[in-house]
């Protein structure tokens, strides 16, 4: 097989793993960081192969892009048609996907050696990111939906580790803990979806289920339940474990607490990959959703679209640079949904998906920069707080102009990145529905106008007083930080519509000035603002934020959606459920077991009397008992 | 002439009994061992007496008389030494005191 | 010397060895290298049983051996093996080896404590090879009295309590399940020929239907007792708190499986028609344990309590599975005993470490151990991490087989029932990692445990022994889940022809 080496892709960041998680207390730091390095560097080397080979290469037959199976082996059988298989699936968006992870994992375990110097536990963090990548990989060359799912509870779990990396922080063990519990809580909807989905097509091939000729997707959409087909149940369970790791609303509350992690980890994870899974998994069973359940890409694009607003404007009121980000993300995630839901299948209908896509792929290099910038500058100042920062351009210039460029990009700036992919969302979006347009509208908006907050008030703005000095970060830190900055410049250029499509076959786009103006136009607006607000600081923000009062408390506390979990889990789940049945368990069940043991101790113990120990009590008793036998016996005989 | 069978009976029934009644009512210890001893012998009767009339060519139920004599005298001693014992640990003899053997 | 019986003399060999050791060290010496070569002889057995499997030879049991032993009764000696029993021979062999490690501090009257627990082990062994209903019921007696013993006299805390208590539920199963197993025996003659208390021979004979609803009960329930069924398993939390380290490993992680085993083998197999008719009056006991279990253990506090409530809903998941009655859950069930005997060993285990050193056993007693044992906490998180169904450990490759299998069942109360049970596995993580999160992370705060150290060489056998066990079977499943699915043919067709 020409792709037999794919596999290694996955498997090196393993190996790596098994290295410095079993031995990396014995080497010295640096080493188990750069055995780390180099494994992903390997891997990075052999994606960027492989993508070459695919798309440029072998992947193209007929002008259409075909699934290739890398590699494949029986892991577990179920039954006859069930079975688990290991596997590579190569397709456009694998392959990218592969190229996206290896990439910013690279930059990140660069990154790292910098940023986590010194650290305890600088051996056990190389191994958790050697894990986390392993998982991510295996997770995107996934060729069954069992096998996805098992690598997607792998990231979840590489996840909980990387969170609770400071396990001496309580705040970081309670953030690593939601994290897990509430993507678990996801993933039992995703399982029940996956079994459901099986159970309808006899299957768990990808290859099989998404075959748009296939008897998964045509004989599919049978029996209804509730006014939908089962097989719309059953992508929405699934959607929902999507939802969860891509952090949509209502299953979001995680991704904010879950930057207590180190920041690369942030960049990593709860940036560029992990909590693009949700999106990938849509888009890996698209012709299914697209062909079969058209309610349930409906559902995609209204959960997108509400949480890209809804965290946009929560990310205008927030103070931690980190959770601002983390807003950001859930917001432009939302995008990434939005156009999956709002897409068709096939040629120029699936627009949509290639521009998700296309901004999955272009987010990912903004955002994994503006997440590494940011932990340059908390290295900085020690700080995560942008109240605590202010006229840092002079101090850091490397960081200052690749955050400025990730901000560019992210804010939809022409020609950096973000412009061209969100560009194309927009356009998909105005070709569906106008309500779906006018949202992403105003969110572009409000993402220039929260990221040039950002960016003005930690470069720009007072000075403060720092306790050191701020100096610039050393280069293992600024080179990851360049490179990202120049993928954020151009990877808008790539020419995605002829290689990352619904159907694999490349259509041509017709750029759309009647959008693209005015959404420039939005954004300029946005910095402008921005610029107005936060360039010299003044006290405008204050008064505005004083005069929408309720408004702006709502959306500074996050809209109070935390306190609604507590309040379900604390009070109903743990208080209303779990006691009672503790308490039932021990005072009802055990306590009729224990009632069966006090009643026969009550009977013996009235029934102990009868032996007295006076002897000849006895011996009255049995000659009685003898003679009572006896004169029944002779009495019996005798009639 | 020979004694009738049925006396024999008689009185071995009224030995049985009054070594029962003895053993029913006596308090002293010993006193019971003698009623004990008089239930025995009145088996021992009944015995020899059956074995004369029903098997008279044959000796099993003198054989048994003798055993039971015998077994009767081990047992008196062992009964006595357990007496001997319970007396030094009660200082008393009232079986009605010696009431250990309960729950 | 036949290959299985010796699973059973070198116990009793190491018993009579140890009858004549002198001092607490020979003791352990010679407990360990029986246990050890138990292993081996375990391990052995599995490699032959798939050997003679390869070589093609499709009996339902192999290495099948009868002896007489009463005759007038029928009672034979009769054993065999088949993938099930050997997977789980396999794991006894490795608790019983790492529970020996795991007790290496036992010095109270250390000869009679691991005598009673290799005798309790050979019963076990007994019970998995034995394919007569009355021996295999002599040897469930024999792994069941020296628990009395073993919680009485090692154990901590109301140990009197818990000892009488557990023996006292187990044997009131006994009664019951004696009364099945007699039941069975005298309805166990085809036409004419002796009764026979022979599984394989009862098998071909089909019991009257109004029998087995009578019987069925018995045997299910009298198996279920010891497999934790609601409402029959409050035994087990009193009775894993107070019992001594190696006697909870071996508890929970084997003897709880007879029950299983016991269902599955003697219950459905030989009574198929009453499990078809009743299954839904357990599956719905089983799926209480399984939901129940876990949010009991949300609100525990000792450590081994919430083990012993998440034991109650592994377990339950067992006999859910197995009342699902298709070959993929049957073999998840199987799977999931393994599996939980594991990992429960390795709970208990680490416990065991962990008490003797803080001396306490409450989670909210302790907190940031982490600093101190990196070794036994990491351990300890990869348990439960094994726990709450982690892919690449083997709780995963369990409840994943039982989810698909019991989820492919075609009636819709069935599939609802599975539903709700994979609901457990939201729960699990929640408890895990409340217990994770309080007990190892966080800051050390208290002064008395910074002087506390880590693992030492027994321990650490013991804990890696398990956790590459476990890692090994989530890892690399297929050939368990093919050894155990290879045998359920036969099991299989006597379900067969109830399909409607």
């Amino acid at each position: 097989m020409e792709f037999g080496y794919t596999i290694w892709i996955a498997l090196i960041p393993f190996l790596a793993f098994l290295i410095t998680g079993l031995a990396g207390h014995r080497m010295k730091p640096m080493v188990s960081g750069l055995i780390g390095t180099v494994g992903i560097g390997i891997a990075t080397l052999l994606s960027y192969v492989a993508a070459h080979q695919y798309f440029f290469g072998v992947g193209k037959v007929d002008g259409v892009y075909q699934k290739i199976i890398g590699y494949k082996m029986e892991w577990l059988r179920f039954s006859e048609t069930l079975a688990i298989d290991m596997g590579v699936l190569l397709d456009p968006i694998s392959v990218m996907m592969l190229v996206v992870i290896t990439t910013v994992s690279l930059m990140v375990h660069i990154y790292s050696l910098g940023y986590m110097a010194g650290e305890k536990g600088f051996a056990r963090f190389y191994a958790f990111l050697g894990l986390f990548s392993f998982s991510m990989l295996g997770l995107v060359v996934a060729t069954n939906i069992f096998q996805m799912y098992i690598f997607w509870e792998l990231v979840g779990v590489s996840s909980y580790l990387l969170i609770g990396f400071y396990y001496n922080k309580p705040s970081a063990v309670a953030a690593s803990k939601k994290a897990f519990i509430v993507t678990r809580f996801a993933d039992f909807g995703f399982l029940v979806g996956i079994l459901l989905l099986s159970y309808i097509t006899g299957t768990f091939d990808f290859v099989l289920l998404t075959d748009p000729e296939g008897a998964a997707i045509t004989q599919g959409s049978g029996i209804a339940f509730m006014g939908l087909s089962v097989m719309t149940w059953s992508l929405i369970l699934v959607f929902m474990g999507g939802a969860g790791k891509s952090a949509m609303f209502p299953l979001h509350i995680w991704l904010p607490d879950a930057m207590e992690g180190p920041t690369p980890v942030s960049a990593l994870i709860h940036a560029a990959t992990m909590v693009v899974a949700g999106v990938f998994l849509v888009a890996r069973l698209f012709p299914v959703f697209a062909l079969s359940a058209p309610a349930g890409l409906e559902i995609v694009a209204i959960m997108g679209a509400f949480t890209s607003l809804f965290a946009a404007v929560i990310a205008c009121t927030q103070n931690d640079i980190k959770r601002i980000l983390a807003y950001s993300t859930m917001s432009q995630i939302g995008y990434m949904m939005l156009a999956l839901g709002v897409s068709g299948y096939g040629g120029a209908d699936g627009l949509g998906y290639m521009a998700s896509m296309f901004h999955l792929f272009t987010h990912a290099m903004f955002k994994a920069l503006l997440f590494l910038g940011a932990g340059a500058i908390i290295h900085a100042v020690h700080s995560n707080f942008i109240s605590d920062m202010g006229g840092l351009r002079k101090y850091m210039p490397v960081t200052h102009i690749t955050f400025l460029i990730a901000c560019l990009a992210i804010a939809g700036i022409p020609p950096f990145a973000g412009f061209f992919s969100k560009d194309e969302i927009l356009v998909a979006a105005y070709q569906n529905h106008m309500l779906y347009f006018l949202v992403e509208y105003i969110v572009a908006g409000l993402t220039a106008f929260y990221m040039f907050r950002l960016y003005y008030g930690v470069f720009w703005g007072k000075e403060k007083t720092y306790e050191h000095a701020p100096h610039e970060a050393p280069a293992s830190m600024t080179i990851p930080l360049i490179i990202l900055a120049i993928g954020s410049a151009t990877t808008g250029f790539i020419p995605f519509q002829k290689l990352v499509t619904s159907d694999g076959m490349a259509f041509d786009i017709h750029f759309h000035w009647n959008i693209a103006l005015p959404s420039i136009g939005i954004a300029i607006a946005g910095i402008l603002l921005a610029t107005a607000f936060y360039r010299k600081g003044s006290d405008m923000p204050d008064k505005i934020a004083a005069g929408l009062g309720g408004l702006y408390r709502a959306a500074y506390r996050k809209f109070y959606i935390d306190e609604v979990y507590q309040f379900i889990t604390k009070k109903i789940i743990f208080n209303l459920i779990s006691r009672p049945i503790a308490w039932f368990d021990r005072q009802i069940v055990d306590g009729s077991m224990n009632g069966i043991a006090y009643i026969t101790n009550m009977v013996s113990a009235g029934m102990k009397d009868l032996q007295s120990g006076q002897l000849q009590q006895y011996a009255f008793v049995l000659v009685s008992g003898v003679l009572i036998l006896v004169l029944s016996l002779v009495y019996l005989m005798n009639n | 002439m020979s004694i009738p069978f049925t006396h024999f009976l008689v009185l071995s029934t009224l030995l049985f009994f009054i070594g029962i009644y003895g053993f029913l009512t006596r308090k002293n210890l010993i006193t019971m061992l003698m009623s004990a001893e008089l239930i025995l012998n009145a088996v021992n009767i009944n015995f020899v007496v059956f074995n004369k009339y029903l098997y008279p060519d044959q000796l099993h139920g003198h054989f048994f008389t003798l055993f039971i004599i015998g077994i009767a005298a081990a047992e008196a001693a062992v009964a006595i030494a357990i007496i001997i014992n319970l007396y030094r640990n009660f200082s008393t003899m009232d079986v009605e005191e010696i009431d250990q053997l309960k729950h | 010397m036949d290959l299985l019986t010796l699973l059973i003399i070198i116990p009793v060999l190491t018993i009579i060895g140890l009858v004549f050791c002198k001092d607490h060290k020979q003791v352990k010496i010679v407990a360990a290298t029986g246990m050890s070569v138990q292993l081996l002889q375990c391990i052995y057995v599995v490699i032959a049983y798939l050997m003679e499997r390869k070589a093609g030879n499709k009996a339902e049991m192999l290495f099948q051996k009868n002896y007489m032993w009463f005759d007038s009764l029928n009672i034979q000696y009769s054993i065999g093996v088949d993938g099930i029993s050997v997977a789980l021979i396999l794991l006894t062999g490795i608790v019983i080896f790492t529970g020996i490690f795991a007790s290496w501090n036992v010095t109270h009257l250390a000869k009679e404590f691991f005598i009673s627990l290799i005798l309790l082990s050979s019963g076990v062994f007994g019970f998995f090879i034995s394919l007569d209903l009355f021996t295999m019921f002599l040897f469930y007696e024999i792994a069941v009295i020296p628990m009395y013993l073993l919680i009485g006299i090692w154990g901590s805390g109301p140990k009197e309590y818990s000892a009488m208590k557990l023996t006292l539920m187990l044997m009131g199963g006994s009664a019951l399940l004696l009364v099945g197993l007699l039941g069975i025996y005298f309805h166990s003659s085809a036409g004419g020929s002796p009764l026979t208390f022979n599984i394989l021979e009862i098998a071909k004979v089909s019991i009257p239907i109004e029998m087995q609803r009578f019987l069925f009960p018995c045997t299910f329930i009298g198996f279920g007792v010891l497999g934790a069924l609601f409402p029959f398993h409050t035994w087990s939390p009193d009775g894993h708190a107070s019992a001594p380290t190696a006697v909870s490993m071996l508890h929970a992680g084997v003897l709880m499986k007879l029950g299983g085993y016991g269902c599955f083998r003697i219950a459905m197999y030989l009574m198929p028609e009453a499990a078809h008719e009743m299954a839904w009056i357990f599956i719905l006991l089983t799926g209480i344990s399984v939901i129940y279990g876990a949010l009991g253990a949300i609100m525990q506090k000792d450590l081994k309590y919430i083990n012993a409530y998440s034991s109650v809903s592994h377990c339950g998941l067992v006999l859910f599975a197995l009342l699902m009655m298709n070959e993929t859950a049957f073999n998840g069930a199987i799977l999931q005993m393994v599996s939980h005997g594991l990992m429960c060993a390795l709970f208990f285990a680490l416990i065991g470490m962990i008490y003797g050193r803080t001396k306490t056993r409450m989670i909210n007693e302790m907190q940031g151990i982490m600093k101190v044992m990196p070794f036994l906490s990491v351990c300890y998180v990869i348990g439960g991490l094994a726990s709450l169904g982690l892919p690449g450990l083997s709780g995963f490759v369990a409840e994943m087989t039982i989810f698909v299998g019991a989820f492919q069942h075609p009636d819709m109360f069935h599939r609802i029932a599975t539903v709700i049970a994979i609901a457990s596995i939201v729960v699990t993580a929640v408890y895990i990692l409340r217990m994770v999160g309080r007990m190892f992370m966080g800051p050390l705060d208290n002064e008395q445990f910074q002087g506390l150290t880590d693992a030492v060489w027994h321990e650490k056998i013991a804990t890696v022994a398990l956790v590459v066990a476990i890692a090994g079977m989530g890892m690399a499943p297929l050939w368990l889940s093919d050894m155990i699915g290879n045998s359920l043919g036969p099991i299989m067709d006597q379900f067969s022809m109830l399909a409607p």
